[in-house]
């Protein structure tokens, strides 16, 4: 297997805190590397600096060998490396069908002045979209209005959309009801694994890593503190210990 | 029945009001198609503030495009080229003034284009020997087609023209806001860095908009210089500028009909105001638009959408 993304020393610093010291890390294509951590860990940090949100004090970032950083986010996207956002990034007075079909176009790189937006074929993509994230029941709610899981799908839903090779998700799960999570871990998989896509997504809830991740980075205070297969990083004493016995209970406060 | 067939029906009836309005009140022609012209230029104000941006400013277009008119009438009088060509005149200032402005959001954005077009103000009035200051140019008869028209023939020519370009960029911005370019303006005001992280240059989309408002008020600014045929550096004042956001929300921020019916209304009040209550012209405005902001936020437009809702329900 071939390395899609690649980090290389990476440093970040605001004030004191160092949100990067040196992250080193080969995201292999087609794999799902699931980032955990305690809050504050620079987990989000590095999602903002591999699309070009932030930009690092030091280290590199290449993707299929080209150099990331500097670039910006909309060209970043454009080379095939999507986002979601730990918190949803949605158009508040579009309804979720017509965020969808926003995403869609977004890809098509149509921006026509005359073309509607609801075309027959962006809406039958929107619509097949989010029926495959159950979420054809909102698609006509305005997403101002919806509940925190609902929001998290859609925008989930949006960075799918964008068709990406590599796809990065900030707490893809947080917020999303108990009952209904596995469920829609299992749907999201799914997608990705047919469309060969590459997921880094960060997670704080142990049984969904343990279910789809391949390998876990453990995040702690900007470094790398273990990485390896679940089975492995899961069962350390010391990963035990710092990470997954303080995990809160799904509360987020970062900056998305 | 759908609600754009409905709009489109409403828009279309009201166009045939206007005819015949102007028709049977001849003293009302003039006021009519001032009316026209400034709809016109207050559908860009309504794509700038879909994206949640108010210009205080966009006079400005409306003046070079007129000013365009008076310079260019004495050696070049034909309407069917004065027109695109001051049009043209708007839109490509629109567009390096855009590329400038587009950076920036909400009271910034406001007060550069407020202080883009005092500055240009202060040009037509100091620059004496071009413009002849405050005491403006007055305007040859133009040509149709090579045709001298006076009087009322005139009237209805310019008229007709400007209810052509209402009804045209009416069906041009309700397109426009349908599509992704239109929503995408949506976009900018809610989330804007979702646009970029969707490989959508958010600014160019917010220049897009600005460019096609100043091409409008460009062509609003024209049909008020054949219509008054005397331009004067008033037209780029910021209470002008004031003006069309007044009506914008008069009518219903969010409508192309709005627009329309806003200029509608504002222009015979003024009209009425000022033969029968020269001082109170002001405290009407002013109270007036109080009460829409108060009690009506959706404007004359969203008015008649409740009233037909009450209706069915
Ligand atoms: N733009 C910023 N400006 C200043 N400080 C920041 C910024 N972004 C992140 N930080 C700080 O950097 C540190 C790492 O933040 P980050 O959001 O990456 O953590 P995280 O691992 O995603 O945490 P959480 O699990 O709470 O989301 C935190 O101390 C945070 O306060
Ligand atoms: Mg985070």
């Amino acid at each position: 297997m071939s390395v899609l993304l690649s980090a290389q020393d990476l440093r970040l610093a605001f004030g004191g805190v160092k949100a990067a010291d040196g992250i080193n890390l080969d995201v292999m294509e087609r794999e799902f590397l699931a980032i955990i951590g305690p809050n504050g860990a620079g987990k989000t940090t590095f999602i903002n600096m591999s699309t070009g949100h932030l930009r690092p004090q030091g280290g590199s970032i290449t993707y299929q060998g080209r150099q990331v950083l500097g670039m910006k986010p909309r060209d970043i996207v454009r080379m095939g490396i999507a986002r979601s956002f730990q918190l949803p990034q949605l158009f508040t007075e579009h309804t979720v069908l017509e965020n969808a079909a926003m995403a869609v176009a977004a890809r098509e790189g149509t921006f026509s002045p005359f073309r509607p937006l609801l075309r027959p074929a962006f809406r039958a993509e929107a619509e097949a979209l989010l029926e495959r994230f159950g979420l054809t029941a909102a698609a006509h709610q305005r997403a101002d209005a919806l509940n925190e899981g609902t929001r998290k799908l859609t925008d989930i839903a949006m960075a799918v959309a964008m068709k990406p090779r590599l796809l990065l998700m900030d707490e893809p799960t947080s917020g999303v009801a108990a009952a209904d999570k596995m469920a829609v871990v299992e749907t999201l998989a799914r997608v990705l694994r047919e469309a060969g896509v590459t997921a880094v997504f960060v997670e704080h809830d142990m049984d969904v890593v343990a279910r789809i991740a391949d390998r876990v980075a453990v995040w702690g205070q900007g470094r790398i503190a273990a990485l390896g297969p679940p089975e492995q990083v899961l069962s350390d004493p010391m990963v035990q210990r710092d990470v997954i016995g303080i995990q809160p209970g799904g509360g987020a406060h970062a900056a998305a | 029945m759908s609600r754009s067939r409905l709009e489109i029906l409403a828009g279309l009836a009201g166009a045939l009001l206007l005819v015949l309005i102007a028709w049977g009140v001849p003293w009302l022609r003039f006021v009519l198609t001032i009316a026209l012209a400034k709809g016109i230029t207050v559908l860009g104000i309504l794509l700038l503030l879909r994206a949640g941006q108010v210009s205080f400013g966009h006079a400005m277009y409306v003046a070079i495009a007129a000013y365009t008119v008076a310079f260019v009438a004495p050696r070049m009088p034909e309407v069917l080229l004065l027109l695109p060509l001051a049009a043209l005149a708007s839109t490509a200032v629109g567009l390096v003034v855009g590329l400038f402005v587009m950076r920036y959001r909400e009271i910034f954005f406001g007060m550069l284009n407020l202080a883009l077009s005092m500055v240009f103000y202060s040009l037509l009035e100091k620059l004496y020997t071009i413009t002849h200051g405050t005491d403006g140019i007055r305007l040859p008869v133009p040509t149709f087609l090579g045709q001298t028209l006076t009087g009322p023939t005139y009237e209805w020519a310019v008229f007709g023209i400007a209810l052509v370009l209402a009804i045209g960029f009416a069906l041009l911005v309700r397109v426009y806001l349908a599509a992704p370019l239109g929503q995408a303006l949506a976009g900018i005001k809610t989330r804007e860095a979702r646009l970029e992280f969707m490989g959508v240059p958010a600014r160019y989309v917010l220049l897009s908009a600005y460019a096609l408002s100043a091409l409008m008020a460009g062509c609003g600014g024209t049909i008020i210089a054949l219509t008054s045929r005397h331009v004067t550096p008033a037209l780029a004042y910021w209470t002008a500028s004031g003006e069309l956001v007044f009506i914008a929300i008069l009518g219903g921020a969010g409508s192309v009909l709005g627009a329309f019916l806003g200029a509608v209304v504002y222009e015979l009040t003024r009209v009425y105001a000022a033969a029968n209550l020269a001082d109170a012209w002001q405290l009407i405005l002013g109270t007036v638009l109080l009460l829409v902001i108060l009690f009506a936020p959706g404007g004359l437009v969203g008015m008649a959408q409740g009233l037909r809702r009450r209706k069915s329900a």
